[in-house]
């Protein structure tokens, strides 16, 4: 089910998943503001696992897949928002 | 001297626990420990930092057969490891994954432990009055209080909690999405798992899918060991659940509507535990039931002036509630919130001071203060905001600082930085002060 999307179609979706990232968590920043490739935790947004689970709650009923984290692409998928993106990309069924 | 064994089962062949490649003996889970604690550094105080269910509880055993102090600080933030180091200069920190350790000595948890079960013959026995854990609050001056525990009191924690869940006659496989280190799921999953008759999953399941899938991998009957919080997540999540059989919550208030969702998509009672990292877990209810709490088997409530006092049982000593406590009967009480400089979110328990203590402590900052907006709805997640003066620092910079010194659910959000701040004549800062501060900054904002 998953493809390996175009960069050209990261780029486009990133503004669209920085305003749910944005609005969902109520962040004091404006989607345009987040960098695409700067951390989601720590020194960047500096979001917790709290975040996660209202980011992996908005993505599920935006995009109509489960995010896991039985495997160690947990950690990539929520590297940055263009690593977010580029998973929604791959996994979205809708 | 009285001694108490490391685990309540009657048998070495009973299951201790739930790993992804199936299920852990007594035996082999002793055999475990005894090869763990020869590989152990000689320092008398264990930072167990192990993320793994069954890893942690193997690091808790291997401390006790070496008579080792289990800390278990309430957040691993480089700052709260520097104050750790500074009280216990001989700590080592036991890991199971990337976690970065600053200066302090580390032990990794071995890939392959040269356990030898056909050598395990018998429980060995742990003296009750040894203190075998501490757990940390934040105080108010800036350095975390320890609250120690001796075995024998874990070990009467663990079965209390097991005889109100009815899990001393039939036991349950436990799931946790809560840290083995921090009290609710110490005492809920790893004390169950060693006394109350009830094997764990090793893993600490996280998105719904994970919880589900973690159901999936032990057998019935289940007991899920939650928040309000991943509970709220599961449900929202919309997926189908395996057969739970009993759900348990705790942490943070839970709403009677979340509680009734929870237990009608279930099909399984939902309880709630109180208690707090000072005097251990203290009491349940059936949140549907009513608004009403039972304590725990030979736990009492006294009240003392403002303060209600508990003891008894498996709490140590007097302990102070820092919670406001309208007491029942001898058996039952009513919680009617907590004292105002507590913040609890998600779970993670602090107070402002400690909060404004840390803030004021960053080179830079000229005067600052938290503030807790009133909560929104029960189950939601209020965050905290900040007020700060602070003219030649930046917004990431300062966060920055204070990432170091506090736990990131504690992060201000958002920060406001102010040219001053409406101190009344004595230098304090009402609430009142604040909240209007608040509105003004921003509650335009946002929601």
């Amino acid at each position: 089910m998953s493809q390996t999307p175009t960069p050209e179609i990261v780029e486009a979706l990133l503004p669209e998943v920085a305003e749910l990232i944005v609005t969902a968590l109520n962040l004091d920043v404006a989607p345009a503001e987040i960098e695409a490739d700067a951390p989601l935790f720590g020194d960047g947004l500096g979001l917790d696992s709290i975040d996660v689970l209202e980011i992996a709650l908005v993505i599920s009923k935006r995009y109509g897949f489960q995010l896991k984290s039985d495997n160690e692409d947990n950690i990539r998928i929520f590297s940055s928002l263009r690593a977010l993106t580029a998973h929604i990309a791959s996994q979205r069924t809708k | 001297m009285k001694a108490v064994p490391l685990l309540g089962h009657a048998s070495l062949e009973e299951i201790f626990a739930w790993r992804t490649d199936g299920p852990v003996s007594v035996r082999q889970f002793l055999a475990d420990a005894m090869a763990l604690a020869e590989c152990l550094p000689d320092g008398t105080h264990q930072l167990n930092v192990c993320q793994d269910r069954y890893r942690f509880t193997v690091g808790l055993a291997a401390g006790l057969l070496r008579r080792k102090l289990s800390l278990q600080p309430a957040s691993q933030s480089a700052e709260t490891l520097r104050q750790v180091q500074a009280a216990c200069p001989d700590v080592y920190c036991l890991c199971d994954g990337e976690f970065d350790t600053l200066d302090l000595p580390r032990l990794d948890y071995p890939s392959e432990l040269a356990a030898r079960p056909e050598a395990v013959n018998g429980i060995p026995a742990i003296p009750a009055d040894f203190a075998a854990v501490q757990l940390f609050t934040s105080g108010s001056t800036g350095a975390p209080v320890a609250h120690s525990k001796t075995w024998g009191r874990l070990v009467l924690n663990g079965r209390a909690e097991a005889e109100r869940l009815g899990l001393l006659r039939r036991g349950h496989s436990i799931v946790g999405t809560v840290p083995a280190q921090h009290s609710y799921g110490f005492e809920s999953t790893v004390l169950l798992a060693l006394h109350g008759n009830s094997p764990f999953w090793s893993g600490k399941p996280f998105f719904p899918l994970d919880i589900i899938a973690a159901l999936n991998a032990v057998p019935a009957p289940r007991l899920l060991v939650t928040t309000p919080f991943h509970l709220g997540a599961l449900l929202a999540s919309g997926l189908e659940l395996p057969a739970i059989d009993q759900l348990l919550s705790a942490t943070a208030p839970l709403s009677a509507q979340l509680a009734a969702e929870a237990e009608n998509r279930c099909r399984a009672p939902l309880y709630e535990i109180y208690g707090s990292t000072e005097s251990g877990q203290l009491a349940s209810r059936q949140t549907t039931a009513g608004q009403e709490w039972t304590l725990l088997s030979g736990v009492q409530l006294e009240q003392q002036g403002e303060d209600t006092i508990a003891c008894g049982g498996h709490v140590e000593g007097r302990v102070p509630l820092s919670d406001i406590i309208e007491i029942l009967d001898a058996q039952r009480f009513l919680l009617h919130g907590r004292h105002a400089d507590l913040v609890n979110i998600a779970g993670k328990r602090t107070s402002l001071a400690y909060l404004n203590h840390q803030i004021a402590a960053i080179p830079g900052v000229l005067d600052a203060a938290f503030f807790l907006p009133d909560e929104e709805s029960p189950d939601g997640i209020t965050r905290l905001c900040a007020f700060v003066v602070a003219p030649e620092l930046n917004s990431r910079r300062l966060q920055a600082e204070l990432r170091q010194r506090i736990d990131p659910i504690f992060l201000p959000r958002p920060l406001v930085f102010m040219d001053k701040l409406p101190r009344n004549t004595t230098g304090k800062l009402p609430r009142n002060q604040l909240q209007q501060l608040y509105a003004e900054k921003v509650s335009h904002v946002g929601r």
